[in-house]
């Protein structure tokens, strides 16, 4: 997951300290801004079994893996997720789980603790059930709350993500609330990074700069109120911003993740990216993919980059930006990524921004994440 | 990002304990030990891990500092300052809890 909350006090020396198991796209939500691909469903016959996520966690716990997220998708769709939780654990990860809370009941929390896991990131999306219902597609939010609670209640830590936009922007303040409320230790606003369902929808979803710096100022608010009891996240999404994010801390630097079928992916949206190899943990060992593979290798370090990064002296704080939204939106991944103003193309972002407010704009409705929905055949 | 911290002095009386969402731990791969939390991974040096290793939440922290004075066989006084220095930033940092 591109976060750029996070922190790393570890260098990776070329270990990937971070992996991501994406379990399966299966969930029962239909979230408007998901962003896992618009052709989820083709996914699910080719599912690693439980045997070959076991594998993938040895062999990556042996190129120096410490963090493990299972995420998806709905993790607690399989149903061999406390197996692999507690093989994990016994192989010295450190195993968060990343899940919207639907089919978390008690009884599987307590065999999930018992098989070792440390922490929980629950997804919540705003302070009133009607308007969480309607953007996930489903009646979630009282469930979510009441999953919240049990979290706590059985000592977990506790991350709340708190995807933003127009929509629930401006309940940053009750969302403040309802967290503190939980007993939540790590609140992250996830500013939604714009690909796949999210992209589909962007024009409604993109919140405005007033909005944004108001809900920055109740988070600014809430810290000093707060202090230590709570750890609050809150970026300014890129587009706003001068500069890119430095997505990922680098491509196959020190983040890994495995999609439901297999392929090793430097990030969980590069695949949007045309005319790469993925290669699965079915045909090669993880080590070769991670350290040899022209895939992973392709975008490392600087060789890469063009002007303007190559020359620029800002390379080493933002790695050029995210890939991904280079290709979206430029259409080549080796190009600065559009949201630098250095960018010859940043005026895409521009009009982005625009479009949103244009006058006499045509509503578009929100596209729910659903199977069929959205024919990606002809796309190139 | 920026957590507010409590920052403050730490008397020789406090009893700091490792934060309890935390992980402490030896990591072959690292060759060293290793604090494990949500979002994060901080790798310590030997220093460090000898410290918080201490931190039980019984010790104060003038014990332990009297610990590694007698342990290292040394008269060193900078060994109580940087005890206590270190501590102050591990607490500020959220690593420590007293
Ligand atoms: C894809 S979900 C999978 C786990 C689970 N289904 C859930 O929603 O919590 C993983 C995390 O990504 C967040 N997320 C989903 N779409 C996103 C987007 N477009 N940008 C940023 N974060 C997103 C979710 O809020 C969730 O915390
Ligand atoms: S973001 Fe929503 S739709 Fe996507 S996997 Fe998570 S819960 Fe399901
Ligand atoms: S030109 Fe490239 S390296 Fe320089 S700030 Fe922009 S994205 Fe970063």
């Amino acid at each position: 997951m591109p976060k750029d909350g996070s922190s790393f006090s570890l260098d990776g020396q070329g270990k990937p300290l971070w992996l991501a198991l994406e379990l399966t796209y299966r969930c029962p939500l239909k979230c408007v801004w998901c962003n896992n691909p618009l052709d989820f469903e083709t996914y699910t016959k080719h599912e690693l079994s439980t045997e070959e996520w076991k594998k993938v966690l040895r062999e990556s716990r042996e190129l120096g893996s410490l963090q493990l997220g299972f995420t998806g998708g709905e993790p607690m769709m399989r149903d061999d997720l406390e197996e692999l939780v507690g093989y994990a654990n016994e192989l010295g990860f450190y195993t968060n789980l990343i899940t919207s809370g639907i089919g978390l009941s008690e009884q599987r929390l307590l065999k999930l603790k018992e098989a070792g896991l440390k922490q929980i990131q629950l997804s919540v999306q705003s302070s009133r059930g009607a308007l969480t219902d309607e953007l996930v597609g489903a009646k979630a939010h009282e469930i979510k709350i009441e999953v919240a609670h049990m979290i706590k209640r059985h000592g977990f830590p506790m991350v709340l993500n708190v995807p933003v936009f127009k929509q629930n922007v401006e309940l940053v303040e009750e969302i403040l609330a309802l967290a503190e409320e939980i007993g939540v230790d790590y609140l992250e606003f996830a500013n939604i990074q714009y690909y796949n369902w999210a992209l589909l929808n962007r024009e409604e979803l993109l919140p405005s700069l007033e909005q944004l710096q108001a809900a920055e100022a109740a988070v600014q608010r809430a810290r000093v109120r707060l202090g230590k009891k709570m750890t609050i996240y809150f970026v300014i999404p890129d587009y706003f911003e001068d500069r890119p994010k430095a997505c990922m801390n680098g491509w196959g630097a020190i983040h890994l993740t495995i999609a439901p079928d297999g392929m090793a992916l430097p990030c969980q949206e590069s695949r949007v990216i045309k005319g790469l190899e993925f290669v699965s943990v079915r045909d090669k060992p993880l080590k070769w993919i991670w350290e040899e593979s022209p895939l992973f290798r392709k975008y490392r370090g600087e060789e890469w980059m063009k002007e303007p990064c190559r020359t620029c002296p800002e390379k080493e704080k933002d790695f050029g930006g995210c890939r991904c939204q280079a290709f979206l939106l430029t259409g080549d991944a080796s190009n600065t990524d559009p949201c630098c103003s250095k960018s010859p193309h940043h005026h895409v972002i521009e009009e982005a921004l625009k479009q949103k407010d244009a006058p006499f704009r045509v509503q578009r409705p929100l596209v729910k994440r659903m199977p069929g929905v959205a024919s990606v055949q002809f796309m190139e | 990002m920026s957590d507010v911290a409590e920052d403050r002095q730490l008397s020789g009386k406090e009893q700091p304990r490792l934060n309890p969402l935390f992980m402490f731990r030896w990591e072959e791969s690292q060759n060293a030990h290793v604090l494990l939390y949500p979002e994060g991974v901080v790798k310590l040096n030997g220093s460090a891990s000898t410290i918080i290793g201490r931190c039980d939440g019984v010790k104060s922290i003038d014990q332990i500092a009297a610990e590694l004075k007698a342990e290292f066989v040394t008269d060193d006084a900078d060994i109580e300052s940087g005890v206590r220095q270190f501590m102050e930033v591990a607490h500020a940092k959220g690593w420590l809890v007293v």
